[in-house]
């Protein structure tokens, strides 16, 4: 089959009403496979070892971090009185919250019938679940005496005792493991017909062995299709409530203590806002370079970058909008305390960190306003670092902060990580590269099945699906 | 058994287009066949009133994972916070349906995709490591861009030349039969 189909002639909307195409240059089925599959096909390119070697240095500093940690105890990090949650948690909730916009795009977006999520909802998705394996970590860590992680469990343990699941600590063992759980077979379900793309296109046999083994003898029947379809609409609608759960459950870890500046009942909403917003801020980071060096710009288009700038805007003003709230309500509630932990945030000694917060996180979104910034890929690709790095600075601007001021002067004290802190986060940068980049080299990167589902050539109704003009199919 | 070992598996007739396969999905259906299939690089929308299916069953499976899934989480909560080992936490009483309620939602929608993903595996018989198709050496472009309908040789309605005749019909320019 010829690359591109020129000779059929397609009627659109009135000028100035026509949207671009999702996949650009009238490609075909056929192509659309080669370019996707292609990129996990032949010779290793240079450019994947220059990024894959340091990603594994990283990591092993970060086994090394753990280790060091494991042996010695928790006081080689920064906390301590008063400041008794560091960096630990800040990137645990920063982690888990990159880990949300997977799920949004394969879960919310399918649910909205949002057929742009095709191009990017599977490394998406490989994103959230390498980003919940960072997350993960920590909360593991810091426990101090790892070894006994499994008592987090309903477990039968020495002690004969059971978990208190009053504890939003405990409801978040459950969010944080169903959402990994669930990511994981959401994504895997969607690789089963890529992998028997890739099976079928094996020149080799162990390639043949292992991508017919993980593709579980799929045919393509449609009688497999019908049940596939079901299935895949359940999970995406079991997806969405989980996915706004997680974060919720995880801002109770804060909300449902005592401490001026966490005792909110805004938390929920705007963790999730935060989170859908720091997470597309990751998708930008990622797939901007990684459409260019892969040659894949007409499946992720322009246009496809532009959509999620919007989503990066809205989410970005609802963050902006609750920052703004809960101001509001520290000085509406009367608290002294609760006033003091807010104004101690904008101009206390940690001030410099809020500020590099409000900058990234309500001020630089607002430039996705301009559709010349949106379609500009290097600028939408720092922006969408500064994202991610105001991000960070929220979650340290609620733990650190609100934290390092307690309710009398006695109990005050001023956080500083030490070197093992900045290694550790240093190192999650390696675990999640090496596994994104492996993800890259043996996975189909994009849905190929679902980025052909929406082109004009899946259409019965459509010329080029090969329906007949004017008669019924 | 011999006989029956060396008999087809069945008859396969390739489609370029989408509309070609919904259209030929329709001229096998009407003509009373049971063991067919349609096989398609993606599904096409239209193609199970075009086959004659009815709705999938793998929203009862994901539903009985949920309820499963709601229902032991609370038991199990109860059992273990309010009955073997009952410890006072700043006076919140022992078992509350609130208290327990989020890490019961999430094991409702674990076994809720449990059930979906593994019931529609179930109801696809998959996995299944062998097939007659995946040997036949055009039936890789199945999930390249080609379109393909398959009937059984074990239908009781297949008759070699005339459901050859029926797919010529339907407009498939490379009509195979397909080795078990």
């Amino acid at each position: 089959m010829a690359d591109v189909i020129a000779n059929v002639e397609i009627k659109g909307p009135p000028a100035g009403l026509e949207r671009e195409p999702l996949v650009l240059n009238q490609r075909g089925l056929g192509w659309i496979s080669d370019a996707i599959a292609g990129v996990a096909e032949g010779k290793t390119p240079l450019w994947w070892w220059i990024a894959f070697v340091p990603s594994v240095i990283a990591m092993s500093v970060m086994g090394a971090m753990i280790i060091y940690l494991l042996s010695t105890g928790v006081g080689i990090w920064g906390p301590g009185h008063p400041v008794m949650w560091g960096w630990a948690i800040i990137n645990f909730v920063w982690w888990i919250g990159i880990g949300h916009a997977g799920t949004l795009i394969s879960a919310i977006l399918f649910l909205l019938r949002q057929k742009w999520r095709t191009s990017i909802n599977r490394a998406a998705e490989a994103m959230t679940i390498f980003a919940v394996m960072c997350a993960g970590i920590f909360p593991l860590i810091h426990v101090g005496r790892m070894w006994f992680g499994w008592w987090l469990f309903p477990l039968p343990n020495q002690n004969s005792i059971w978990p208190n699941f009053r504890s939003p600590l405990m409801w978040d063992v459950f969010a944080v493991s169903t959402y990994f759980t669930v990511s994981a077979l959401f994504w895997f379900m969607g690789l089963i017909p890529d992998l028997a793309v890739m099976r079928d296109r094996s020149k080799t046999k162990l390639r043949k062995f292992a991508y017919g083994l993980f593709s579980l003898g799929w045919t393509g029947s449609n009688r497999h299709w019908r049940n596939y379809e079901k299935a895949y609409l359940i999970l995406a609608g079991l997806s969405t409530p989980l996915v706004l759960s997680v974060h919720s459950i995880v801002s109770m870890d804060f909300s449902v203590s005592q401490l001026p500046g966490w005792h909110t009942t805004i938390f929920p909403p705007y963790f999730v806002a935060g989170a859908v917003f720091s997470g597309f801020g990751m998708v930008l980071s990622l797939l901007i370079p990684l459409r260019t060096i892969l040659k894949l710009e007409d499946i992720i288009t322009v246009r496809h970058v532009e959509l999620m700038c919007k989503v990066v805007l809205a989410t970005g003003s609802i963050v902006g909008y609750a920052y703004a709230m809960e101001f509001f309500i520290a000085w509406y509630s009367g608290n002294p305390y609760e006033r003091y932990a807010f104004i101690n945030r904008a101009m206390g000694p940690y001030a410099w960190g809020y500020w590099v917060m409000i900058g990234c996180n309500v001020i630089v979104p607002q430039c996705f306003w301009f559709k010349r910034i949106r379609s500009n890929m290097l600028i939408v690709f720092i922006l969408s670092i500064f994202v991610n790095i105001g991000m960070w600075f929220e979650r340290f601007v609620i733990v650190v902060i609100s934290l390092h001021r307690d309710f009398m002067p006695s109990n005050w004290g001023y956080f500083k990580p030490t070197w093992v802190d900045i290694t550790t986060y240093m190192g999650t940068f390696g675990l999640f590269f090496t596994l994104f980049l492996l993800f890259i080299r043996f996975m189909p990167i994009i849905a190929i099945t679902e980025v052909k589902g929406v082109t004009p050539q899946a259409d019965p109704h459509h010329p080029l699906g090969g329906a007949k003009s004017g008669g019924h199919h | 058994m011999a006989a029956t070992a060396s008999k087809p598996y069945g008859i396969i007739a390739e489609f370029l287009t989408p509309a070609d396969a919904i259209h030929a999905a329709e001229m096998v259906r009407d003509a009373g066949f049971r063991k067919w299939d349609v096989y398609t690089p993606f599904p096409v929308h239209g193609m199970d009133q075009a086959m004659g299916l009815d709705n999938s069953k793998v929203g009862y499976i994901a539903f009985a994972g949920g309820l499963t899934g709601y229902f032991s989480g609370m038991l199990m909560i109860w059992w273990m916070n309010a009955v073997d080992y009952p410890i006072m936490i700043g006076g919140k009483p022992m078992f509350s349906p609130y208290g327990a309620f989020p890490p019961c939602y999430e094991l409702t929608i674990l076994l809720g995709a449990f059930g979906s993903l593994f019931g529609m595996l179930a109801l696809n018989r998959l996995p299944r490591l062998h097939h007659p198709l995946l040997k036949h050496r055009r039936f890789a472009l199945a999930s390249h861009d080609r379109f393909f309908v398959v009937i059984e040789t074990a239908d009781p309605k297949y008759s070699e030349t005339e459901t050859r005749k029926l797919l010529t019909s339907a407009g498939s320019q490379r009509i195979e039969l397909v080795e078990e």
